[in-house]
């Protein structure tokens, strides 16, 4: 599904003005896409290296724990991209995912049925979402102060909801976690295939919506947007209401895979969510970027943990100063590709 | 009438009232709460104690303030405290004599020496490159803990070392040493930036850099500084934490202070679109940060309810100094002001 965005496309050739001229369309690759190209091209290398020096790794194994272990972060990174789609950013998605976690567990134990506590988080995060949105747009704070005043309050509540860790028993959200064999060592959980369908999702709406195009637009400058008489505050609004909504999700998934709702999951994790986006290929200005680039981001990450894993003599902070050091050839990279732009 | 609605149109006017409705509280629920008393030759109470605990914070709000007003933002700050400490640390804690002030000199100058390497590096991505400042600074903020580890080892290091506890917990003419500390450099940095054009070319970078450098403003070596002199009060607000506990906590030391350095600066009136920066406003908004988590143990709020009740003074004081509100409350005022006659010319 990746390989489909990054396919080779020719770019619209003007007409050839002189009737003479001979004109050779040269199949040439949109510029657009050549970050998600670098990024692809990393995850190959690493794919490569992992390989040639452990055994084992290229597994089915190896390759569906990738994904499971990181459905919760591919949700949140794609919610991430909405936001950061249109020029914002969104710091509160790590606490949002804990307070998903804490408000179901706490439900669940207080005998609510998972059909009521799973809507119920899922639609906390969307309404702390919105709060935000209408913090950005109507109020005119900036995003990032009013996500991380939404980050203290849904920290906050998770302290007051669930102050020690609660478990989760609750078979909806067990079952979420139950791995389905797809024999040679692959396997898929519910939570993987319920991140692959948020990303489709999300990929569909981004790209064939008048929504997803309304959120490029006011990424590529607010101004224009409004002009054209693109429904600027309400997409506005609607991506925050998204990056929470997937951040509630996320929460779910993510107490499918620790079985317990506790405040202080999640801390950091909207600095994770940020690096998979420009990891993947999205600039931060806004209005340039796609979401299974942050989907290729996360997978980065998440490698980049199996293959500290899988070294073994590696001590745990090598993981932050790969992934810093990554960040700052991807970020270089851009910024080249930007003046060369230009 | 206009002299209340001039305060009240002042962009420090709420932070101050949230302030002094903080202090009026926590001394309505504790009667001795503003009282300074003086015990072995040091003052002693609650508002000494909010100097103290201020003084990390003011450090790194002091450059974030100047950083935030060439239209940047610095989020590593808390890695650097991180680092900071780190290296210090670990070489006193490796060195013969941990005790003697040569050893703590010479440890706080390579620690320095080590910020100043990072600042440059963070205005280099930024004043060079041109990489936006809160992806440039997002690379150290990620990649800085770790290297804090990887400097102890992955371990706490821990030092016993009189000199280097005088930083946090020592006193001087009765004042607290970090408070000392701190209000130095934020008189310097004042004087510096108010009494000379620098707050002035700082301010006109953030404004509108490419204007100000065809006016010949050096903006990209004022920006490669703001940048530099960040990483440096970082490191000291890092000697000051680590000395607090004389350890180097590389996971803890200086978690989200970048967040609450930013909110003071906000709350302080100045704006994360560049340009216009107030020092008196960055001091105020740290105070009142300070105070938050100071009188709310007083007040007596529940500890577990402590992250939401900030998060509500935040959000209450955030939408009042919001465009919108301040233009609504204007209005409104206009509308009850009596209509001055006009007089024909």
């Amino acid at each position: 599904m990746a390989t489909d965005e990054m396919t080779v496309k020719a770019r619209k050739q003007p007409e050839p003005k002189l009737t003479g001229a001979v004109h050779r369309s040269r199949p040439t690759l949109d510029r657009r896409y050549l970050p998600v190209l670098g990024t692809v091209v990393v995850l190959a290398l690493m794919l490569i290296i992992g390989g040639s020096r452990y055994e084992n790794f290229l597994s089915g194994r190896v390759m569906a724990n990738l994904l499971i272990n990181n459905s919760f972060l591919i949700v949140v990174a794609v919610g991430m991209t909405f936001v950061i789609l249109t020029g914002g950013i969104d710091l509160s998605v790590g606490a949002v995912l804990a307070l998903s976690t804490c408000i179901s567990a706490w439900m669940f134990v207080h005998g609510w049925p998972a059909y009521v506590a799973i809507p119920a988080a899922i639609l906390a995060g969307a309404l702390i979402g919105w709060a935000v949105g209408v913090m950005v747009h109507v109020f005119e704070i900036q995003p990032f102060i009013a996500t991380l005043a939404a980050m203290f309050l849904a920290r906050g509540l998770c302290y007051v909801i669930a102050p020690e860790s609660i478990p989760i028993t609750d078979p909806t959200i067990v079952k979420l976690g139950t791995r389905w064999d797809l024999g040679g060592g692959w396997a898929i959980t519910p939570s993987g295939v319920i991140a692959l369908a948020v990303v489709v999702v999300a990929f569909v709406t981004l790209h064939y919506t008048r929504f997803g195009r309304t959120v490029y637009a006011i990424g590529g400058g607010e101004q224009s947007a409004r002009l054209m008489g693109l429904p600027v505050a309400r997409t506005k609004v609607l991506v925050y209401v998204i990056s929470g909504t997937c951040a509630g999700l996320g929460g779910l998934l993510f107490a499918a895979f620790s079985s317990s709702g506790y405040s202080l999951t999640g801390v950091g994790m909207e600095l994770d969510a940020i690096a998979a986006v420009v990891i993947g290929g999205t600039l931060l200005t806004g209005g340039s970027g796609f979401v299974l680039g942050s989907v290729l981001g996360v997978l980065v990450l998440g490698l980049i943990q199996t293959i500290i894993t899988f070294e073994g003599t590696l001590s745990s902070w090598w993981t932050k100063i790969v992934i810093g050091a990554l960040l700052l050839v991807f970020v270089i990279l851009q910024r080249l590709l930007v003046v060369r732009r230009r | 009438m206009t002299g209340l609605a001039q305060l009240t149109r002042h962009r420090l006017f709420w932070p101050i009232v949230a302030l002094v409705v903080l202090l009026l509280a926590s001394t309505l629920k504790s009667h001795g709460f503003l009282e300074v008393t003086v015990r072995d030759g040091h003052l002693y109470g609650a508002p000494i104690d909010i100097l103290r605990r201020s003084s990390i914070l003011l450090l790194v709000a002091l450059g974030m303030t100047l950083v935030i007003a060439t239209r940047g933002i610095d989020l590593s700050v808390g890695a650097v405290m991180a680092i900071a400490g780190a290296v210090t640390l670990t070489q006193i804690a490796s060195s013969p004599d941990p005790g003697a002030v040569s050893t703590v000199a010479v440890a706080m100058l390579t620690g320095l020496a080590v910020c100043l390497v990072i600042g440059v590096f963070n205005g280099f991505l930024v004043a060079v490159l041109g990489i936006q400042p809160i992806i440039a600074t997002l690379v150290i903020m990620t990649a800085g803990r770790g290297i804090a580890m990887l400097i102890t080892g992955g371990q706490i290091t821990t030092v016993t070392s009189a000199p280097y506890k005088t930083l946090a917990s020592g006193f001087w003419l009765g004042l607290p040493v970090a408070a000392l500390i701190a209000g130095f450099f934020f008189a310097v940095v004042a004087l510096v930036t108010r009494r000379t054009a620098l707050g002035v070319l700082i301010e006109s970078v953030g404004i509108n850099p490419t204007a100000s450098r065809l006016a010949g403003v050096r903006a990209r070596t004022i920006i490669w500084t703001v940048y530099v002199l960040c990483a440096l009060f970082a490191c000291i607000a890092g000697f000051l934490q680590s000395s607090n506990i004389m350890a180097a906590d590389s996971n803890n030391a200086g978690l989200f202070i970048e967040l609450d350095a930013i909110l003071a600066v906000v709350i302080g009136g100045t704006s994360l679109a560049g340009g216009k920066f107030s020092l008196t406003g960055t001091l105020v908004g740290v105070l009142v940060i300070t105070t938050l988590t100071l009188s709310i143990t007083v007040i007596g709020i529940p500890v577990n309810a402590v992250s939401l009740f900030k998060a509500l003074v935040v959000i209450v004081v955030c939408l009042l100094q919001s465009p919108v509100v301040q233009h609504k409350l204007r209005a409104r005022r206009r509308q009850a002001a009596p209509v001055p006659v006009e007089v024909p010319a």
